[in-house]
Order: C-alpha cells, then structure tokens, then sequence
C-alpha cells in the first residue's frame, strides 16, 4: 500500500476519479432506467455503449477530422459525432428491445431467458464489430484496439492556486457534459407529461396502464433516453481514452453496472452519485495498490454493497423519485 | 422447420423410450454407453465422417472428444445451478479455472506453492502433492468459492447473481495473472500432474500424445456424474430446486429453505466445474490464465440453455453441438461466437424451452404463455 502516492496526489486522483465516473455514471442511467420500469438487466447495454464509440470514429473518419483543426471545426466535428452517437446508441437500444425482448414479454417468459437473449444480444454485437464488419470491409473492424483521432487536443485551461492542480479542458467538457445531460433527464422525468408516465409504470403498471399510460410506448422511451445517454458517455468516453475496441463495452457496463447499484438501482440521481464514487474510489484504489488491479475493484465494490446495503446508497425506485 | 420439429414430436421419443421394456432399455443403455468408449476409434465409413481429423489441418479425434466429455461434465453440473435451481451463474468459468489453477498449483513441482512448501519443510526438489490428494483439493477450494460467493448474493434478486458472478469470472483471470508470486502471473505453469498408472510403451500411461485414454477417463467420470445427477434431481433437494425455481414464495411458504437449498445448487456446480477444470488442466499439463476467458462462461451458459436447461440429455446435446461443430468445422472457427450469440437469441425466442427441453420445464413455458395470452385477451 503506497498511502504517500494517494496522499501527496489526492487532488490529481480525484479529479480522475469524478471525470471517469461521470462516464459510468451516463452509461449506468441505461440500465436503472430500463430496471426501474422493466425489473430487467439490460445486459446489451454495455454494447449500446460501444456502438456509439464506434459510431464517434465513423463520423471523424467520414468528415475528415484530425489533430490540429480549427475551433469551429473542432465544435462542428464534436457536435455531429455527438448527435450521431446518440442517435446510433439509441436505434441500437431500440432493436435490442424489438428483438430480445419484446417477444419474450408476449410470451411472459421468466426473467432468466430476457438475461439470455440479453447476453445474446450482447455477443452477437461485440461479434459484429469484431468479425463480421471485419469480413466484408477489413480493419479497422476486427479484435484490436482501435485509435480514435484527437479532435480535441488536451489543454491546461487554468491551475487552481495553493494546491497547484491543474484542470485541463477535457476534464470540464467530461464533467460538465455528463452532469448537464443527467440534470436534462431528471428534469424530463419529473417534470414532463412523458416523464410522469415513466414513473407511473415504474411504480406500478398494470394501475398504470388503467390509467391510459401506453406501457409499451413507455418501455421504448426507456431504452431509447438510455441509448442516447450512452452514446453521449460514448463521445466523452473517446476525449478521454483516443480509443475503441470491438469490446470496450464490457468493462464499462460490468462497472456502470455497478454504480448503478451502489447508488440505488431505478434511482437516477443513485447512479449519479454511485458513478462518481466508483470513479474515485477506482483511482485511489489504483494509486493505493497497483493498476493492475483496477478492475478487481468495482468488482469488491459491488460484492460490499450487495451484502451490507443491497438497495444502494439512496434507495432504490424510479416511481418515487419526484423532485 | 415447425414440420420437423412436428414430426419429431410425433415420434414421442421420451414416451417410447419410458414405456419399453426394462430389458431392452437396459441394453440399448449398455450399446450407447459402449459406443461411446468405442468412438475415438471409430472407422466404418459413413459414420467416419464425423471424425474431426479427416483432412490434414483437422484437430485429434480423441484430443476432441475429451473436450466434448469436459464440456459435458461441465454442463451437468451447470445444469443444477440453471436448470434446476434457476440460479443464472455467469461466471462458472470461474470454478473451472479454480480446479485447473489448484491440482497445478499444489501437484506441479514448479509452482511457486509447491516450492515454498518444499523450502518450508526441508523437502526435496522432486516433491509435489500426490495427484490423489490433489483432487479433493481442487474440489474442496472450487466448493468454498461457491459458499464464498453465494452466500452474499443468494439472498438477493437472481439478476444480481448474474452480474456478481460475472465479475468473479473475471476476477479469478486477473489475480490469477497478477499474482506473480503465486501463479507465476501470465507464464502459467507447466508440469501439471497426470493420474498414476501404468507404463505402456516407455510412456506413462496418462500422457500427452494417446489422447483416448483420457476421454475414457473423463467419460466414466461423466457417467457417474450423469447418474448422481438424476438421483439427485428426483432426491429431496430436487423437488425443492424444483419448488424454488417454479415460485420461491410459494416454496418458501410451504416450508422450503430457499437459502439454503440454493446454496446448496451453487456449491455443487462449482464443484463439478472445479472437477472438470481439474480433468482438462491435468490433460493439458499447463494452465495459463487466458485459457479463462469470460466467453467461455458464455459457451457453458449457451450449452445448458440452448440444449435444454433442466434436461440432463438436454444440455449434454448442447455442449456435444457447442463444442463439436466448431472443431469439425474449424474453417468457421472465428465466427463461432457470433454463431452462438445468434443461436441463443433465435433459440430462447422461438423454443425458450431448449432443443429437448424437461417435460415439466416445456409445460411450464407452455402455462406461461397461456397465462401471457389470457392477459394480453383480457387488456
């Protein structure tokens, strides 16, 4: 244990901590959404995620973009990959819904087989770009990681005096993006007529339906508001990291997973607060012990909370989260 | 297809096969079990052609169908977590990496463990713990991480389960790569020890190149393991897998301890995993952590289900399909997860019940739909 490097660097360790928990925290409204309103784990999600890192490079590669361009272009290439992602994040969500589980729920199937087709689902996702996309058009679809051009070059925008910690411009847009779309969502749900029906089915839905709220109707709002939440963690996720990978999904969803449990799953405002924790105890952990290790620590996070406060920090249910 | 499957069912295989006489399924049991000790050398020609090493760059028959036989064993025991008990386990890797990981790290002479014990207790170089007590080791460590692992997550929602199980699937890979000290890290190791027996031919009798002999090894063990599967699955404990899995509610207001009986599942498919991987590490003679990938969870879930969770004939079909097309068809080896992705979403939306599924498990899918139907009427 290297307490003096967590210590000297807790400032630097913590600003890492927030920026990369706010992409959890994006990806895990995907699945407290869907759970809230289904009782369901949306395994594919984590793909839905991927998709949109690839759907990123797609754009840069088609416009042409590159290091070193200038500022409109770099808000023009950054805004389009941006609503592509979303807009690709959410179709795929959507088709997950149509194909896995919409026939499932006319059967009223138990819950295991939704996991199934969700896994299902899963693989023949990460397969799509990891074999077949490669078997019709070559790299860079395939098994390897995959560089994504920095449209964004880093930049120290200001260092706070005293403790001598400086915020680069990737860390605002990160932080503050993902904190934006997360306010932007929970106002729809609690404010909106769309919102309110959510919350209704979430609470309860055959009164619901009884009610004249389409639940159906409702189930694809889910999975399409959780889509475009992932694709907007997708494009922060490739200002961070400059990469995809045909799996780049599993890691992130096993962990927004995670907090999406530690904060209280169906709580949107749970996976804020579970996604930033992760985020930080993630980076101490790492400066702690090794970096190797970083994986095996959401994975203790998880097995904690499940045993000593298994409804998450603040509670779990989309239903009663009301303003 | 529906004809097919239409005629299939016209035939009642199962009804047939229950109403023989007791004689005739003794015998056409002993003809199955024989000509399955028989296949590693089997030549008559039509038949010959599922040999997998017809063509040069094919993989060994035998080397394939012990493969086949492990997967089957791990399928079985699968197949009372899922099947059975309806527990999702995501990470029965996990257990099987466990079983290989503990007979090498305590039976190979240049594992770590081994030579901290040897420097311990003033041993000599050639020490190693016997391969027979090897084995209780490997299950007892696989059964402990069972217990370990359950016990927090069997109380909660089985969808929890999944994603704990997951990440212990993973988890296992990375500490056995991050271990150094311990595993030797990414090296694995080598030397893994094989069963004892008798010299033929200047080789030991367990060695690497006569690969049939450790598929007769495994699928005794497979038999044995099949029968105490169906006494177990007709045993107290089953009917209370089987009440659990139906409506833990009710079970549990009918005086079933649904804990402890689920705990139970957990513990004795991770025994049998940590078996099975004890069988194939040994085969192999090297265990490295990437032979512990996450797919592989997958393939064993894809085994159990697409087969037929519940039905021991089932998921054995499933894991002979999984595993046995691949290397027969080895030019599309590198689509076969996208096959199985595939496979397992078409087969749990058009025949959610498997390919031969239980009785009782396809009745059950039966009433849900009818159920589903009655509601969709009534809305």
């Amino acid at each position: 244990m290297d307490w003096n490097n967590l210590l000297s660097g807790l400032d630097r360790h913590t600003l890492d901590g927030i920026t990369r928990g706010s992409i959890y925290a994006l990806v895990a409204l995907g699945y407290t959404m869907v759970y809230g309103v289904m009782k369901l784990i949306n395994f594919a999600h984590s793909e839905v995620f991927m998709v949109g890192t690839w759907t990123v490079l797609g754009v840069y590669t088609l416009i042409g973009a590159t290091t070193g361009m200038g500022v409109g272009m770099i808000i023009l290439a950054s805004l389009l990959a941006l609503v592509a992602a979303m807009l690709a994040s959410a179709a795929t969500a959507l088709a997950v819904e149509r194909i896995a589980y919409r026939p499932l729920r006319k059967k009223g199937a138990p819950p295991l087989i939704f996991l199934i087709t969700g896994i299902g689902c899963s693989m023949v996702l990460v397969e799509t770009f990891g074999q077949v996309l490669k078997a019709f058009f070559g790299p860079p679809f395939g098994r390897v990681l995959v560089d994504i051009p920095v449209v964004l070059p880093t930049k120290v925008l200001f260092t706070i005096p005293g403790i001598d910690l400086r915020i680069e411009n990737t860390h605002v847009i990160i932080i503050f993006g993902a904190i934006f779309m997360m306010v932007a969502l929970d106002t729809f749900v609690n404010k909106s007529r769309l919102g309110r029906g959510v919350r209704a089915v979430a609470q309860d839905p055959d009164t619901a339906s009884l009610m004249g709220v389409n639940r159906e109707r409702v189930i694809m709002l889910v999975f399409v508001l959780g889509g475009a939440m992932a694709g907007v963690a997708a494009l922060l996720y490739t200002i961070e990291y400059d990469f995809t990978k045909f799996d780049v999904g599993f890691l992130i969803g096993l962990k927004a997973f995670t907090a999406a449990v530690l904060g209280g799953i169906g709580n949107l405002r749970g996976a804020l607060v579970g996604g930033l924790l992760l985020g930080i105890v993630e980076v101490y952990g790492s400066a702690l012990w090794d970096s190797s290790w970083t994986n095996v620590f959401a994975f203790v996070v998880l097995v904690l909370v499940l045993m000593f406060r298994p409804t998450g920090l603040l509670g779990e249910s989309l239903g009663k989260a009301r303003a | 297809m529906s004809q097919i499957l239409d005629a299939y069912r016209g035939l009642k295989l199962g009804d047939r096969w229950d109403g023989a006489p007791q004689w005739v399924r003794r015998v056409g049991l002993l003809l199955v079990i024989a000509f399955a000790f028989y296949l590693p050398f089997l030549n008559i020609l039509p038949f010959a052609y599922i040999r997998t090493d017809l063509s040069s760059s094919g993989s060994d028959w035998a080397s394939v169908l012990f493969l086949v036989v492990i997967y089957m064993i791990v399928a079985v025991g699968l197949n009372v977590v899922i099947g059975l008990a309806g527990l999702l386990d995501l990470g029965y890797v996990g257990f099987y990496a466990l079983g290989a990981y503990s007979v090498a790290l305590f039976g190979s002479t240049s594992s770590p463990v081994v030579e901290a014990l040897q420097s311990r207790f003033g041993l000599s170089e050639e020490w190693a713990v016997p391969f027979a007590i090897c084995i209780p080791i490997a299950i007892l460590i696989a059964l402990m991480a069972g217990v370990v692992l359950g016990a927090p997550t069997l109380r909660l929602r089985g969808d929890y389960l999944a994603i704990v199980t997951l990440g212990f699937g993973e988890i296992i890979r990375i500490t056995a790569r991050n271990l150094d000290g311990v595993t030797n890290g990414a090296t694995g190791i080598t030397g893994v020890p094989v069963p004892p027996g008798p010299e033929i031919d200047g080789r030991a009798f367990f060695n690497t190149i006569d690969a049939e002999r450790w598929y007769w090894l495994a699928l005794t063990i497979l038999l044995v393991l099949i029968w105490m599967a169906f006494r177990l699955e007709h045993s107290r404990v089953g009917r209370a897998w089987l009440a659990i899995r139906e409506d833990e509610d009710a079970a549990a207001i009918m005086g079933v301890a649904a804990f402890k009986y689920k705990l139970w599942a957990f513990a004795i498919g991770a025994t049998l995993g940590g078996l099975a991987g004890l069988l194939f590490g040994s085969k192999q003679q090297y265990v490295e952590p990437n032979a512990f990938m996450v797919n592989l969870s997958f393939l064993f879930v894809a085994m159990v289900v697409i087969g037929g969770s519940g039905n021991v004939y089932g998921v054995l079909l499933g894991a002979f399909l999984l595993t046995y097309l691949p290397e027969r068809f080895r030019e599309f080896q590198e689509w076969r997860p996208f096959a199985f992705g595939v496979a397992l979403v078409l087969v749990m939306i058009l025949r959610p019940q498997g390919l031969v599924p239980s009785r009782r498990r396809a009745r059950e899918f039966e009433d849900r739909k009818v159920d589903a139907e009655e509601a969709a009427a009534d809305a």
